[in-house]
């Protein structure tokens, strides 16, 4: 039965490609998700970064209906969720955060099983998997077992894996974690790239510079709830403000600018081998000596989710 | 472009896109394991063959009216369909969900649990019922006679490959851990295996063992296989059909059920 509120058309401004509103998802008596809000819209890339255990991966989950939410409305492409997942998934490509290719099969052969469960038809099978090998720059890896391929290779395998039958929406789950430097940013130009043709992305991430680079929006999580969203600039200067001062020294000295700082009205967070403190370009003399920097994602990050990880 | 709303917004149950998916991947996957499946496949059974049929051979000549050769040569059958279809479906699944992760990909694109469970299980089946077929060549080597018959007999290695492909998925399903696998292997498919009319006829056995024989489908495999071979038997080979039609159906529903559990939180 068509829904009476039919979804606008795709590309107009303003259409969402996720809505969730209130969505709870419980694990006994752990809500790993609470009363989460999330937009999406069509064309941007939204970043969602938290702590490990905030929620990222189960909201991830639940937009593919893996996980049933407890509470909420969720939608995805129009498609209202758990009900219609099958329709909404059969435009999303999804990225796991755990690589699961088929590690006896070739580069190419696991690109042909993709085109065929994301069902592309048949005269266009060849084509989708030539422009994913180019894409995820593996056209000379192609007969390659997976088993032979670096762990960047993978990654970006997995990734144009995800991409075989244009979806409008990319889910991607922890793209980059545990790579090295190089592999990371060889993976953020392939990002942006599909970013930069319009696709819409949903990205979870602990690595705060990822976020920042990418994403038009950011979306804190913390204890499955939010608790901050906006682009990473907007929330920088609404949290941390725009010149933070950095100061080293013995652990004794780091308590006693902590406490300088506290009653000089200024808000500093701990780095682990200095204080930094926030909002000192309004400071004048209150702000103690150090190294000046702008202030960044990670002082908005460890501000409002915790110093602690628990 | 079509929008969402000249699509349909929601798409059917059991679709055929959704299991030619699954059972692309299996095809493909199969390319680069065939030679070790057909190892296995074909030289247990033959083993069993030649230690029973030339063992008990030598001590026993004729079976229940059969050469023992012939009527070990029928029942191994079944036997090459257990192995190949319980054994591949509870292992297989459990790896695939455990260690590689491929269901948490499959269910990310557009095939629900129901599909891929029933994908695997044709996929499964379909493998059973040609590796059925190899214990039956072997035979005829040491002497069993072709038969216009035997043709069926994939067929019938293909529905009772359902059941127990589906009865493997269920296990994996249910089972916590590898493991748990130990208590059914010991515990049910052991004792099916040996008191199915394989090796000896359930005929001599007591008669509450031979009315247990009757719930055994492994038995009812057994005996389609042999008629098949020797003469079909009426209505004793329909109700053996049925009895595997229910085993398969029964089995399929509740595979789904323990995977949908253990795949959908």
């Amino acid at each position: 039965m068509p829904p009476p509120a039919l979804p606008l058309l795709p590309g107009e401004p303003g259409e969402l490609a996720i809505r969730l509103r209130g969505v709870v998802k419980r694990y006994g008596p752990i809500t790993a998700v609470d009363r989460l809000d999330l937009d999406v819209p069509l064309g941007t890339c939204v970043g969602l970064l938290g702590p490990n255990g905030a929620g990222k991966s189960t909201t991830m989950r639940l937009l593919t209906a893996q996980s049933i939410a407890d509470e909420g409305e969720l939608e995805v492409l129009g498609f209202r969720l758990p009900a219609e997942s099958k329709a909404a998934r059969a435009q999303c490509g999804v990225t796991p955060q755990l690589d699961n290719l088929d590690v006896t099969l070739t580069v190419e052969q696991n690109l042909l099983v993709f085109t065929h469960l994301y069902r592309v038809g048949r005269s266009e099978r060849r084509a989708a998997i030539e422009t994913a090998l180019k894409l995820a720059n593996l056209v000379d890896r192609r007969d390659s077992r997976v088993d032979k391929l670096s762990g960047g290779m993978r990654r970006r395998l997995l990734i144009a894996r995800a991409l075989v039958h244009r979806p409008r929406l990319v889910l991607l789950d922890e793209p980059t974690v545990g790579l090295d430097p190089q592999v990371r940013q060889e993976l953020w130009a392939l990002i942006d790239a599909l970013r930069a043709e319009g696709t819409t992305i949903l990205m979870s991430t602990h690595y705060i510079e990822e976020a920042q680079r990418l994403a038009d929006t950011v979306l804190i999580m913390s204890h499955g709830q939010r608790v901050a969203a906006g682009p990473p600039a907007q929330l920088v200067a609404e949290h941390a403000g725009s010149e933070a001062v950095e100061v080293y020294g013995s652990p004794g000295r780091l308590t006693e600018v902590e406490a300088e700082a506290a009653a000089a009205g200024l808000r500093t967070r701990r780095t682990g081998t200095s204080i930094s403190v926030l909002g000192v370009e309004g400071a004048d003399g209150r702000a103690p000596e150090g190294e000046r920097r702008p202030a960044n994602l990670e002082d908005v990050f460890v501000l409002l989710t915790g110093e602690q990880i628990d | 472009m079509a929008t969402a709303a000249e699509r349909p917004r929601k798409l059917g149950r059991l679709e055929r896109p959704a299991l030619t998916g699954v059972l692309v991947r299996e095809i493909v996957n199969y390319s680069s394991y065939w030679r070790s499946a057909t190892f296995s496949s074909t030289v247990e059974p033959t083993i069993y063959l030649l230690a029973f049929g030339f063992g008990f051979g030598s001590l026993v000549s004729r079976v229940a009216g059969y050469d023992y050769v012939e009527f070990v040569g029928t029942g191994i059958v079944a036997t090459a369909v257990l192995f190949s279809s319980a054994f591949a479906a509870m292992f297989g699944t459990f790896i695939k969900y455990q260690f590689q992760h491929t269901y948490d990909a499959i269910l990310a694109a557009p095939v629900d649990t129901e599909e891929l469970v029933t994908a695997e299980v044709l996929w499964v089946a379909s493998r059973a019922g040609v590796y059925g077929c190899v214990p039956l060549l072997v035979s005829m080597v040491f002497g069993l006679d072709p038969s216009w018959g035997m043709l069926s007999v994939p067929f019938i290695g293909f529905l009772a490959g359902f059941g127990w492909a589906c009865f493997g998925i269920m296990i994996a399903g249910f089972a916590k851990s590898i493991d748990n696998f130990n208590y059914v292997i010991s515990a049910v498919l052991t004792p099916l295996f040996l008191v199915a009319g394989t090796f000896f006829p359930l005929d001599g056995l007591p008669r509450w063992a031979q009315i247990a024989g009757e719930f055994n489908p492994l038995h009812h495999c057994v005996e389609l296989v042999r008629h098949a071979a020797f003469g079909w038997e009426g209505w004793s080979d329909a109700a053996s059909v049925a009895a595997l039609v229910a085993f398969g159906l029964v089995t399929w529903r509740v595979a789904i059920y323990a995977m949908e559990r253990k795949l959908i939180d």
